[in-house]
């Protein structure tokens, strides 16, 4: 037994030194995001109805620009768990937008869009994109909350499982909208690049997007490139998880329901095993009258 | 499915038909009667749990199956269009995805199970083999599931996976390019992939009947690896097993829902969030983290034909477990080494998987290779030797002189 857990011991030690030293070769390189407040946090989370309404404004008057967000349709919205505009405001928003169709004789044509449409591109197709941004197409931001991560490592990923921490998405994308700086002494920039400290290989094609002041919020909220990245990554979480809050709030009744009913079989298997542990129970020295469920 | 069965049915319309069909007397046999060791602990609900999860797999996969569409152009879409537009679609996709992992985790516990207690052992190499063939057809549904989705991870670990077949000398790109259906993955792997994914799980449930019949045929192992004797050792399956069972898979579906609710991407690759792109390679191509292991073994081998035949050998290698393992003690528990050696391959098995996940540079191969010569040794070396040199603690006369004897 005591060898046993010398050898356990000794392995475990092995696994975490090794982990430790690549890591911190790493740090070095490329930091990792901090770890943001976001009201959709946790197993009690949802989304900021004000935050995401903000959000969507920064997307439509500046990413929108160059980022698609095609799965998203206008109609979304206006629904349940999401940024809470009515249908006519989401639709007033698609009015806004011109959707290429065919017209009665099969031409091409544009009209105003429904809530039924998603969001157009900003780009015919991906090679528009290339040629426009410095040969880098803009990712489309449909599932980008989802589709960015950065690496927790040991033991964090393990804790996580029970933190619930999942937003390594938004964290990633709101360090990145302030992670843009001056390249270190030797850093070759190549043409058209730009540095961004949080970015894998720090060259990003695409330019500081956000400047204080350039959007304005009418509920007050402060108009900060700080405040304008976490309202932006929240609107991208909200886009790619649009079903989060129905999420959590089901897998709480879930929860409940499950506990009992486990709770229950528990009890219920302690009495039908009465009979049978009885004889143990006896020699162990118990009373069975006393043991019983 | 064993022994004589007792079984009066009491109405009229039963009996009718059992006369017929003799199909109440099975489930009487197998589910109510069906003598289990009384002194099974909750390890034992895995094999349960697996049934279970096998159908909650299939169940969700024909719902999703009815909202999918195998196209390289559409099918992330689609997928998307599950988890956004489809009623409830969101769970469906998380259940299903979440599934095959607490599946793996459930093979993966049961089988630690089976070498712990050397339920592989004669009478039950039968039974092993079927549940060798079981995981083996579980890695092929889990993978093909996963390119389904066609995302950049599912796209680039089919193009790794497949790719292993060119290592075989002469014919390895013929049948590469076979197994592709065109000369890369394309369309037409994906609708292969589509296809087999909706039957594997039905022959894997072929194979589970098998499994469950030579399982009623030799009878349960138990933690003390000797066969029940009298009576006195087993319990009737209903109520016991099944109170006992019922009660740990509730707790069991806890852990499941914790996942689908919760953290249902934990799991999963953020890079399979971004629909498969053939001209970008991911930085990082890493399978599902039930196949790491097995990875890690891969490319522990700066060979690419060795470093296969290593992965095939180290799956295939399992099957022959009754006959590497000379011990005529079951037990671990009646084998102070083999616990000691069975221990440290469970580690050595997490250790490679951890590794999988790590890039192949550095400390990582050394570790891997040390990791795999060990898993290796462990079925080629230790197990033979083991039955030979090791010195086992006396067994008791029966289960329940076990049970009771134990704690007096
Ligand atoms: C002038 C065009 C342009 C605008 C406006 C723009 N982007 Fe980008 N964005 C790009 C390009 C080009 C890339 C690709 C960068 C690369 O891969 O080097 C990119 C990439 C990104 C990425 C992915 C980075 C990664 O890790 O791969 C994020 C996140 C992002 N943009 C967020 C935003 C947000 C949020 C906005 C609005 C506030 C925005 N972008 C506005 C051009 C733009
Ligand atoms: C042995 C049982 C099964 C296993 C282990 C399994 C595994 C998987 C996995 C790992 C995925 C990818 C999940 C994701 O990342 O989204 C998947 C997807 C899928 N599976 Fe299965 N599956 C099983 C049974 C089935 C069955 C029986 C069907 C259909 C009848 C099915 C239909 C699908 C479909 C349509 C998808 C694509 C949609 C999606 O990604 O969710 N599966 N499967």
């Amino acid at each position: 037994m005591k060898m046993q857990r010398t050898i356990i011991a000794l392995a475990l030690a092995g696994c975490v030194g090794s982990s430790i030293a690549p890591a911190v070769a790493q740090e070095h390189d490329t930091p990792t995001p901090p770890m943001l407040k976001w009201s959709f946090s946790g197993p009690f989370g949802r989304y900021d109805q004000g935050q995401l309404q903000r959000g969507f404004k920064i997307y439509k008057e500046v990413c929108a620009a160059c980022h698609s967000i095609q799965m998203l349709a206008f109609r979304n919205l206006a629904d349940p768990g999401g940024p809470g505009f009515s249908e006519a405001q989401a639709a007033a928003v698609a009015a806004d937008y011109k959707i290429k169709d065919l017209d009665d004789k099969g031409e091409p044509t544009e009209r105003p869009g429904r809530l039924a449409d998603t969001f157009p591109p900003p780009f015919a197709n991906e090679l528009v994109a290339k040629a426009a941004n410095g040969g880098v197409a803009p990712p489309d931001m449909s599932t980008l909350a989802k589709a960015r991560t950065f690496e927790r490592g040991f033991p964090w990923f393990v804790f996580d499982t029970i933190t619930q921490y999942q937003e390594q998405g938004p964290d990633y994308i709101a360090a990145l909208l302030n992670g843009y700086e001056e390249p270190p002494k030797g850093f070759q920039l190549p043409q058209g690049g730009h540095y961004n400290k949080y970015f894998p290989g720090h060259n990003i094609a695409m330019s500081p997007p956000l400047q204080a002041g350039q959007v304005t919020f009418d509920d007050g909220a402060p108009q900060t490139q700080e405040q304008y990245s976490k309202d932006i990554s929240a609107f991208l979480m909200w886009a790619a998880e649009p079903h989060m809050v129905a999420r959590k709030r089901i897998g709480l009744q879930v929860m409940i329901v499950l506990i009992v009913l486990a709770g229950l079989m528990y009890f219920t298997k302690k009495k039908v095993w009465h009979e049978v542990e009885k004889p143990r129970e006896i020699a162990r020295g118990q009373d069975p009258k006393k043991t019983a469920a | 499915m064993s022994g004589h069965s007792t079984y009066q049915p009491q109405s009229k319309v039963l009996q009718w038909l059992e006369k017929r069909l003799p199909i109440g007397g099975l489930v009487h046999s197998s589910f109510v009667v069906y003598p289990v060791p009384r002194n099974l602990n909750y390890l034992w609900t895995f094999g349960g749990i697996l049934a279970f999860m096998l159908g909650v797999q299939i169940v969700t996969g024909i719902v999703l199956a009815m909202h999918y569409t195998p196209h390289v152009d559409l099918a992330f879409r689609s997928v998307e269009g599950i988890m956004r537009d489809v009623n409830y679609g969101w769970l469906l996709r998380y259940l299903h995805a979440n599934g095959a992992s607490m599946f793996f985790l459930a093979v993966y516990v049961h089988m630690f199970r089976g070498i712990y207690y050397g339920s592989y052992k004669e009478p039950r190499e039968v039974l092993w083999i079927l549940g060798v063939i079981i995981y083996l057809l579980m890695m092929a549904t889990g993978f093909m599931g996963y390119v389904l989705v066609w995302g950049q991870m599912s796209f680039w670990a089919a193009t790794v996976i497949t790719n292993l077949f060119s290592a075989i000398p002469g014919v390895g790109d013929t049948i590469v390019t076979w197994l592709w259906g065109g000369y890369a993955v394309g369309n037409p792997t994906l609708n292969r992939f589509y296809s087999l994914h909706y039957l594997l799980p039905f022959v894997i449930a072929g194979v589970v009947v098998l499994h469950i019949w030579a399982l009623h045929v030799v009878g349960q192992n138990n933690p003390t690896g000797i066969e029940p004797k009298s009576e006195k050792d087993t319990v009737a399956f209903t109520p016991y097993a099944t109170a006992k069972d019922g009660f740990f898979l509730a707790a069991f579906v806890i852990l499941y829902a914790w996942f689908v609710f919760y953290i249902p991407n934990f799991l999963g690759h953020a890079d399979n969030y971004i629909p498969a792109n053939p001209a970008v390679t991911p930085t990082h191509i890493v399978p599902e983290w039930y196949y790491l292991p097995f990875y890690a073994i891969l490319r522990a081998i700066p060979d690419k034909l060795i470093g296969v035949i290593a992965l095939g050998a180290s799956i295939v290698i399992l099957a022959f477990l009754p006959w590497l393992d000379t011990s005529r003690v079951r037990s671990a528990r009646y084998r102070p080494l083999f616990r000691q050696f069975f221990w440290l391959f469970v580690i050595v098995c997490v250790g490679l998987g951890w590794l999988g996940s790590k890039p192949p540079e550095g400390i990582y191969v050394i570790l891997a290779r040390v990791f795999t010569i060990y898993y290796f040794a462990f079925f080629l070396v230790i197990l033979p030797l083991l039955g030979i040199f090791e010195k086992t603690k006396p067994l008791p006369n029966s289960i329940s002189e076990s049970v009771l004897g134990a704690k007096a």
